[in-house]
């Protein structure tokens, strides 16, 4: 194995270009996979996560695979300037999308966080080789937004811990691997004060997987079932009844999203996983309006917002990295970009006029933009409504008081948990 | 503003806010309402002394800047500027320094000398009369006869039209821009005062009927100017946007701190959900408007290709989205905000007033969906 800590970033680029030009495809021209599209088999989905993993086994043999990760963990123990620069350098090449969130951040940051050294020495590793992809256990069909709130139960028996429960929006948990999963461990303290966090495998006795079809047939994600699942209390992550002070750091990191320094984005790859703004040019050209003023707006509208995206996650995550900004400063970027996500899915709609209602296989960009935009919605959702977002920069950012917590100081057993319980 | 400044960048900042403090507050602004000008000479030769008028003119000129990057630099006094609502031909005076010192203007010395020191100011006579108003149209005949140039149009709105002791004015020759530097008071030029949505800044009218200069006050060469209007475009929308960005923050602050003080149906407007919300997407707005403006005053300082981008990116954002939140601030104070007494129109005027300054936001969105199609459709 060569010296990865070697050289400057000149070199780094180097090693990088030549492994990135020798051994990868350029980026197919195909959607990328989290753009909830319906427009795959199972078997084109598998083979397309088989492909991720041998990249991602690639990058991890060329010292290139965990850039920001810690040396002992088979990372690099690099900067984030060296990442960045590997962006650079994928620019418009094939790369491990499905290996990124929610594998590396939130989970691989979360068990570099809390997990212990014998858990970061077991899973790290794999999950920098490929051969791991986890998914995160936290939102319940009864929760939404209210993560904390989790019904989900893990009760000791021995050295084990038996969960039983549901969760939720887990995207491809059917070829996943590993869940991190929030459960409820005591009931009778205030709900913040009674959760644990725990690792398990996914495929095993107990745990059903089943996939949700969305609205526009998309089946990428997945509820989970579990029935008496067994966890060894060496699978546990962070304390007893701690879980929430896991859980905060676990949803900053989902909030930094494709801006944290451990996950791999190319340059270029447009925000939500979807292409954007130059899709919407791409549009306008198959829809035959790119001489139409209006479209033409819309055009530079889409632009104007991709670029400051982009702007607003540097500088959040400059601000983050130097302390210069809290740790919350992140739902910033969560809700600016998941507004404008959802207006660009807006203007790719319109742009394609009455292709948007019904389209053919022969209408290039246009096809699909009707399905894009009854799913606007889902950058608003997913990762945490833009709602919370909003309670998080006013309350956290600002300092804005907090909204009245009915659940706060009671014990969990006795919250209302819908209408016929609140009754009493 | 960007987060991370050097000690020498952050000592200038503050000593410029500071001046701005002492100089021209609140109470200064209002009084000078009515002032033709809008600002005495004493300040701007407090701030030229400073440095706010050197940054983009090179050493050879007597100019320098902090950074090495004047137009980071500058962007700074602008953002400060911005944030008192300061006046002061801050914005024309720099670009017309720049296009002097860039043009070889050693026939120049002087008039930059002037410019440097405060002494004199210059404005840049650009947008012309709508319908021909749209953002770079230029329609204004310049035309060479033996020794002399000959000048025949009319531009608006001039900013410090009437306070100015010379004008850079952008004409055609042909198929191309010829820039001339003509001096006020010139035979052929007059300047009328217009009115305006701002309170601190004056715009004019200025004629030109047969204004005839010598040859050499042809800034560069007759009839290729183009790229140099464009450079020139492009730092009035780097300064503008600094300049705009710092009224947000001013007005954001003042709205903050007023949803905290002011209680309605015995609690503070900030605890309100539907105001914390509003103010959470303002927060979205300001800061992505701080980013976008420091990466595309960072871009055009440096010259690289993707600068008329983020230049036309910056401009439609803070542009619209600034407005929004600028509004908001009004909404969010109620009557008060949109009375005379109250400060926040200082503010308000400063961003609406850029807004419509060196492009709308539509406009730039037209640029940018033509840089769209070259880069991605070609």
């Amino acid at each position: 194995m060569s010296d990865p800590g070697v050289g400057d970033s000149e070199t780094f680029r180097q090693r990088a270009r030549d492994f990135v030009r020798a051994n990868l495809q350029p980026a197919s021209a195909r959607t990328p996979a989290g753009a909830l599209r319906n427009d795959r088999t199972d078997d084109e989905e598998l083979a397309e996560v088989a492909r991720e993993r041998e990249v991602q086994r690639m990058l991890f043999d060329a010292d290139l695979a965990g850039i920001c990760f810690p040396r002992e963990y088979g990372g690099q123990g690099l900067t984030p300037a060296h990442q960045k620069v590997l962006n650079e350098e994928l620019a418009g090449y094939e790369f491990p999308t499905r290996l990124q969130a929610p594998t590396l951040s939130p989970c691989a940051a979360v068990l570099l966080d809390f997990g212990t050294e014998e858990q970061k020495r077991r899973h790290i590793p794999a999950i920098l080789r490929g051969e791991e992809i986890w998914m995160q256990f936290l939102s319940e069909p009864s929760g939404g937004s209210d993560v904390a709130g989790a019904l989900t139960s893990a009760v000791r028996d021995g050295d084990e811990w038996v969960l039983n429960g549901s969760k939720i929006w887990t995207t491809g948990a059917w070829w996943s691997d590993w869940g991190l999963c929030l459960a409820r461990t005591n009931w009778d303290v205030p709900k913040h004060r009674g959760l644990t966090v725990f690792i398990f495998p996914i495929r095993q006795e107990g745990l059903d997987v089943h996939r949700i079809e969305m609205l526009n047939g998309s089946k990428e994600f997945c509820q989970e079932f579990l029935t008496d699942v067994r966890v060894p209390d060496s699978d546990r992550i962070g304390d007893i009844d701690d879980g929430w002070t896991v859980g905060t750091r676990w949803m900053f990191h989902e909030r930094m999203l494709t801006n944290s320094p451990l996950v791999t984005v190319p340059v270029g790859f447009g925000h939500g996983g979807t292409g954007v703004s130059s899709l919407v040019g791409v549009a306008a050209r198959d829809a035959g309006r790119l001489s139409e003023p209006v479209v033409r707006d819309l055009m530079g509208e889409a632009r104007m917002l991709d670029i400051v995206d982009r702007e607003l996650r540097l500088r959040i995550g400059e601000g983050i990295a130097t302390g210069s900004m809290a740790d919350q400063s992140a739902a910033i970027t969560r809700l600016f970009s998941g507004v404008s996500a959802s207006r660009i899915r807006t203007i790719g709609f319109e742009i394609a006029g009455t292709a948007g209602a019904a389209w053919t296989d022969d209408d290039g960009q246009l096809a699909f933009s009707g399905d894009d935009y009854l799913m606007r919605q889902v950058s608003c959702i997913g990762g945490g409504t833009t709602e919370m977002a909003r309670n998080v920069i006013s309350e956290r950012v600002l300092g804005m008081p907090r909204e009245r917590l009915l659940d706060r100081d009671v014990p969990f057993r006795d919250v209302p948990r819908g209408r016929a319980s609140s009754r009493s | 503003m960007l987060l991370a400044l050097s000690s020498d960048q952050e000592l200038f900042r503050e000593t410029t806010a500071k001046l701005l403090d002492e100089l021209v507050p609140v109470g200064e602004l209002r009084r000078l309402r009515d002032d033709p000008d809008g600002f005495d000479g004493t300040y701007w030769r407090r701030g030229a002394e400073l440095g706010w008028t050197s940054l983009l003119v090179g050493e050879q000129h007597g100019g320098g800047s902090i950074s090495g990057q004047g137009l980071v630099d500058l962007a700074l006094v602008a953002y400060e500027f911005g944030r008192h609502a300061a006046p002061g031909p801050l914005l024309v005076t720099n670009v017309v320094a720049a296009t002097l010192d860039e043009n070889g203007g050693d026939g120049f010395d002087d008039v930059i000398k002037e410019l440097l020191s405060g002494e004199s100011v210059a404005t840049w006579c650009q947008a012309e009369p709508p319908p021909n108003d749209g953002l770079g149209r230029t329609f204004l005949d310049v035309r060479v006869e033996g020794d002399d140039v000959v000048l025949n149009g009319v531009k608006r709105p001039v900013e410090s039209g009437s306070r100015a002791d010379y004008l850079l004015v952008t004409g055609r020759t042909g198929p191309g821009l010829t820039q001339v530097l003509v001096p006020a008071g010139t035979a052929g030029v007059s300047v009328s005062p217009m009115h305006s949505a701002d309170v601190t800044r004056r715009f004019s009218v200025v004629a030109f009927d047969n204004v005839r200069v010598p040859l050499h006050s042809i800034v560069g060469e007759a009839g290729t100017a183009d790229e140099q209007v464009e450079r020139q475009l492009g730092r009035a929308v780097a300064i503008g946007n600094a300049e705009a960005v710092g009224a947000m923050q001013t007005a954001f602050d003042m709205t903050v701190e007023w949803a905290f003080d002011r209680y309605s149906f015995g609690r503070p407007l900030a605890s309100y959900q539907e105001l914390k919300h509003r103010f959470a997407d303002m927060t979205s707005w300001l800061e992505a408007s701080h980013a976008v403006s420091d990466a595309a005053i960072g871009a055009a300082a440096a010259g690289v290709p993707e600068a008329p981008e983020l230049l036309s990116a910056a401009a439609s954002f803070i542009g619209d989205y600034g407005g929004d939140l600028m509004q908001d601030c009004v909404q969010i104070h109620g009557g008060i905000g949109v009375t005379f007494e109250h400060d926040l129109h200082l503010y308000l005027r400063r961003h609406t007033v850029n807004r419509a300054l060196y492009g709308t936001p539509a406009e730039h969105r037209q640029r940018l969906a033509d840089i769209v199609e070259q880069e991605d459709l070609a």
